[in-house]
């Protein structure tokens, strides 16, 4: 059985920029990009990334597919806006860099242990289970990724953290029995996997 | 004359009445000036004033008159009096606006005030009233040199505003180069798609229109005269010729493209390597369907190689930018997705310049598809597949792209003719005797556009890299030959939408001259004005300074050597006065006697007197208004300089200089426009040539027992008001440093 990144490969032959306009959200804008760089200057993250939009944009059109796919740079994209903003073309760069990241979680290629990543995929695991993001579980989860000492240690030391957010009634540590959920999981978890297969179907990665 | 009349006019409003002593003025005018009539008036520019003026003129017989109110530059609607001589002192924004407010400043502002009214009452004794040269003779026809886009816009225009005009077209075809083209890029919205060139139609409706003459396979074997009545001989190519006479021409010759062979290591030469041209042919032959190559592939892949052997920094193909390729490339790339949007098609840019609304064009080739790669090719290998080899400048890598095709974007080359640079030194060495040179000569004449009968050489005088010297921002279809004005890429390099408004530009200003020289006026940029430069040949020595020095080439030399003005080619800039060593050279109101006498008229003040006297020589076009603004801006200057006027500092004749240092100024400053490559001058190289003649005039001060600094020259713009009058001060601040003239006393 094929994986879908080698299904992906074997459609789109050596056009990346084709593969993005159909796969990735908002893809078919890549190719409006004019390299000005304002993308690039208007990035508060900018000096941590590899590569800025605008040189994501660049290599989709010069076909480094896996160098696009398996980069972190769309991962550490903290979804401020100002890029999409600025540009002059009129880009939705923020949506342009969750679809790729998305994307390349699908195929596989993500790097892997990516905080970014691992925190997206926590918040949506609990969001899909429960309906909604159960803060408890998700806060847990997220110290103890690294395993028990480094999450108890973790813990320890976002206690005052905790304890005022429970002092406020904004966090109820009984959820870590009963949980928070919705009216109607099984339904939320239908719908999800109908919504998905739909998007799947589209995208070609059924 | 023994009738001629003098009168001085003094205004006293604008409050000159209460800073001076109006009657001090007058008995200057009476006793110094020694005008007849002497009239105070307290609003003079007003109905009324205006009114007793022309009376006097019409009963009283007043034929010269000073008017001493504001600057010559205001009140120009009113003061208008056609038939006499009238000279400006400019109390108002020359003294009242610029002197320190107070009592302390008093003297110096009322002697500065009378000096300026001597002045104006000195110029006007010596001034006549220029009688114009109204040629009824003169032909309003205008020759189109050039078939192509700009040719073509021009005769049309021209012809659809009632006047007859004559296209010479050296090939069996209108249409230029754009006629070789599939398509063009739009001009008007949305700007997304190529347009039909519209070439054809427009040729049709040049033959066919009842006012324009078409000469096919024809050249200008030679083109003689002035504005108003060139002699143009048309050279059919079977040897006939015919001779055409015209106003004023307009040459709209072209370009030619870059030699792509001049291109080896981006493939010039090669298979499957083509230009713009190229494309453009291979383009039309498949008319809308699947592009070929030359060996009859189809073409899936194309590259387009943008600047390609252009803005190149090493000297050894074009150094500028030619604006079009970007777009062209955009619109042949479009020719590829249009046909069938599989193919591939990348255009490698380092800037993509569109000028005007080029943007929504490259917008729209996205949109369709068109890969932009911001890179530097360095190889293209041609052949059945090429290949380009390019810096990725924005990945920072060396990269290749395989095309079945690549397009070399090569620039315009402007073909205005023969380099005068050029042929100014072999024609020297050619009249010289040198045999070698003579046939240098016959040769390079023979690429000549225009052969012109001027002494100066066959064609209009070059800018830079070939194109046609014209100021492109303030006067772009000017040249330096009055009446014949260059549109289109033979100017500067441009688009095909540029080109024709560029046409429709020089055709409005071929009119211009047309009508202008018929009334024996001068068309640009002195327009309306009826002097014109007379020489006292008896005094002449022929030393040919005037005829060099020109701008414009107006001065020929007659069968005795002497000079020989045509008028109508004239500028009335004044070079030629400023060059003559013994100053023969004059127009009716504008001479070395109406400035000289100026000059003279000053009150120098003893040294005793600590009062530094100094003389400004300031262009009308720059310096002087940006003088005017000092005072319309109520900066004060120093009220120790006296300004003249000059028409351009081209015109200054180093005895003005002389005289004053002589007669014990203390210095003289010299204000003129930018020279050199970004020149300000309206006349081009007037202010180059006084700076020229100026840097040779140490050792004559030397002889005098002068300091240099005594003489210094500026440029000035004319936004540069506040800058003038600091200028003003540190340099009489510097003059009062370095102590009195040591001629002061012996004038």
């Amino acid at each position: 059985m094929t994986t879908a990144n080698e299904n992906a490969v074997a459609k789109y032959k050596n056009n990346f920029l084709k593969e993005v306009e159909a796969t990735v959200e908002e893809g078919h804008w890549v190719k409006m990009c004019m390299q000005c760089g304002v993308c690039a200057g208007s990035c508060p993250f900018g000096p941590h990334w590899e590569h800025s939009p605008q040189k994501i944009f660049m290599m989709i059109r010069a076909g480094k597919r896996e160098e696009v796919l398996k980069s972190d740079s769309m991962w550490m994209c903290t979804s401020c806006y100002n890029c999409m903003v600025r540009c002059p073309r009129e880009l939705p760069i923020t949506h342009i860099m969750h679809g790729l990241a998305n994307y390349a979680y699908r195929l596989g290629l993500s790097p892997k242990g990516q905080p970014n990543q691992a925190i997206a995929k926590l918040f949506w695991d609990s969001a899909l289970k429960y309906g909604r993001v159960n803060e408890l579980k998700f806060s847990l989860a997220m110290y103890f990724r690294d395993g028990f000492v480094q999450g108890v240690k973790n813990a320890l030391a976002m206690q005052s953290v905790g304890l005022g957010l429970v002092k406020a009634g904004r966090l109820n540590p009984m959820e870590i029995i009963s949980g928070h959920t919705c009216k109607d999981t099984s339904g939320i978890h239908k719908m999800i996997a109908k919504a998905r297969e739909i998007e799947d179907r589209r995208r070609g990665l059924a | 004359m023994a009738d001629n009349k003098f009168a001085a006019y003094i205004c006293s409003g604008c409050g000159l009445g209460d800073k001076f002593n109006i009657a001090g003025l007058e008995k200057v005018a009476k006793t110094e000036g020694k005008m007849t009539v002497i009239k105070t008036h307290p609003f003079l520019c007003n109905a009324e004033g205006v009114q007793m003026i022309k009376d006097d003129i019409a009963n009283d017989g007043v034929t010269h008159l000073c008017i001493a109110a504001c600057s010559r530059r205001a009140k120009t609607e009113a003061f208008v009096f056609p038939t006499a001589a009238v000279s400006r002192a400019n109390l108002r924004e020359g003294v009242l606006w610029i002197v320190a407010e107070g009592s302390d400043h008093d003297e110096v502002r009322q002697e500065m005030a009378e000096d300026y009214v001597r002045m104006g009452c000195a110029e006007i004794k010596k001034m006549k009233v220029p009688e114009g040269n109204v040629k009824e003779s003169s032909s309003k026809r205008i020759l189109v040199v050039g078939g192509g886009m700009s040719g073509m816009t021009a005769a049309m225009a021209a012809a659809d505003a009632g006047y007859e005009v004559v296209l010479v077209e050296k090939t069996g075809a209108l249409g230029g180069f754009a006629k070789n083209l599939f398509k063009r890029v739009p001009f008007a919205a949305p700007y997304a798609e190529a347009q039909p060139t519209g070439v054809a139609e427009l040729a049709a409706q040049v033959s066919s229109h009842p006012k324009i003459k078409v000469h096919l396979n024809s050249t200008l074997a030679e083109t003689a005269g002035a504005p108003g009545r060139f002699t143009a001989k048309v050279a059919q190519e079977s040897g006939s010729v015919t001779e055409e006479l015209c106003g004023a021409i307009v040459q709209t010759t072209g370009f030619t493209t870059y030699d792509i062979a001049k291109l080896p290591e981006l493939g010039g030469g090669q298979a499957n390597v083509v230009d713009q041209a190229g494309l453009e042919a291979l383009a039309i032959a498949a008319n809308g369907g699947a592009i070929k190559r030359a060996d009859g592939k189809e073409v899936k892949s194309v590259a387009f190689v943008q600047c390609a052997g252009q803005r190149d920094e090493s000297g050894t193909h074009l150094a500028y930018c030619s604006g079009h390729c970007c777009a062209t490339s955009i619109k042949q790339a479009m020719y590829f997705k249009d046909a069938n949007p599989d193919i591939d098609a990348v255009v490698i840019y380092d800037d993509l310049r569109v000028p005007g609304m080029g943007e929504d064009f490259y917008r729209s080739a996205q949109q369709k598809g068109v890969i932009f790669t911001k890179g530097k090719a360095s190889k293209v290998t041609g052949g059945d597949s090429c290949k380009v080899e390019f810096k990725d400048l924005i990945l920072d890598e060396t990269a290749t792209v395989d095309a079945d095709l690549v397009v070399l974007a090569t620039g315009q080359v402007p073909n205005a003719g023969v380099n005068l640079d050029e042929w100014t030194t072999i024609n020297t060495a050619a009249d010289g005797g040198n045999e070698e040179a003579k046939q240098q000569r016959t040769a390079l004449e023979s690429t000549s556009v225009l052969n012109l009968a001027y002494r100066q050489g066959p064609d209009m005088p070059q800018f830079k890299y070939g194109f046609a010297d014209s100021h492109f921002i303030c006067f772009p279809y000017e040249t330096r030959r009055t009446g014949i004005y260059a549109a289109g890429p033979m100017r500067r390099p441009m688009d095909m939408l540029q080109a024709t408004e560029d046409a429709t530009g020089a055709a409005l200003k071929a009119i211009q001259a047309v009508e202008n020289v018929g009334l024996g006026r001068s068309p640009f940029p002195r327009v309306g004005d009826l002097s014109f430069p007379t020489a006292r040949l008896e005094g002449c020595t022929q030393c040919k300074r005037c005829t060099v020095e020109c701008p414009f080439g107006a001065i020929d030399e007659d069968e005795r050597r002497f000079p020989l003005f045509n008028e109508e080619r004239c500028r009335r800039c004044g070079t030629c006065m400023g060059a003559c060593p013994v100053r023969v050279i004059s127009f009716e109101n504008y001479s070395c006697d109406t400035v000289g006498s100026q000059v003279k008229a000053v009150n120098v003040p003893d040294e005793e007197d600590e009062k530094p006297r100094i003389l400004i020589l300031a262009c009308e076009n720059d310096a002087y208004p940006a003088l005017d603004m000092a005072g319309m801006q109520r900066l004060t200057y120093s009220a120790f300089v006296r300004v003249i006027p000059v028409r351009c500092l081209g015109s200054v004749n180093t005895i003005w200089i002389t005289d004053a240092l002589g007669a014990g100024y203390d210095g003289v400053m010299m204000m003129g426009c930018q020279k050199g490559d970004n020149y300000q001058c309206h006349f081009v190289k007037g202010s180059e040539m006084a700076y020229y003649r100026l840097s040779k005039i140490g050792d004559t001060l030397k002889g005098m027992g002068l300091e240099p600094e005594r003489m210094l020259t500026y440029e000035i713009a004319i936004t540069d008001g506040a800058r003038v009058a600091k200028i003003i001060d540190d340099y009489v601040a510097q003059l009062i440093e370095m102590g009195p003239s040591p001629m002061k006393g012996f004038g």
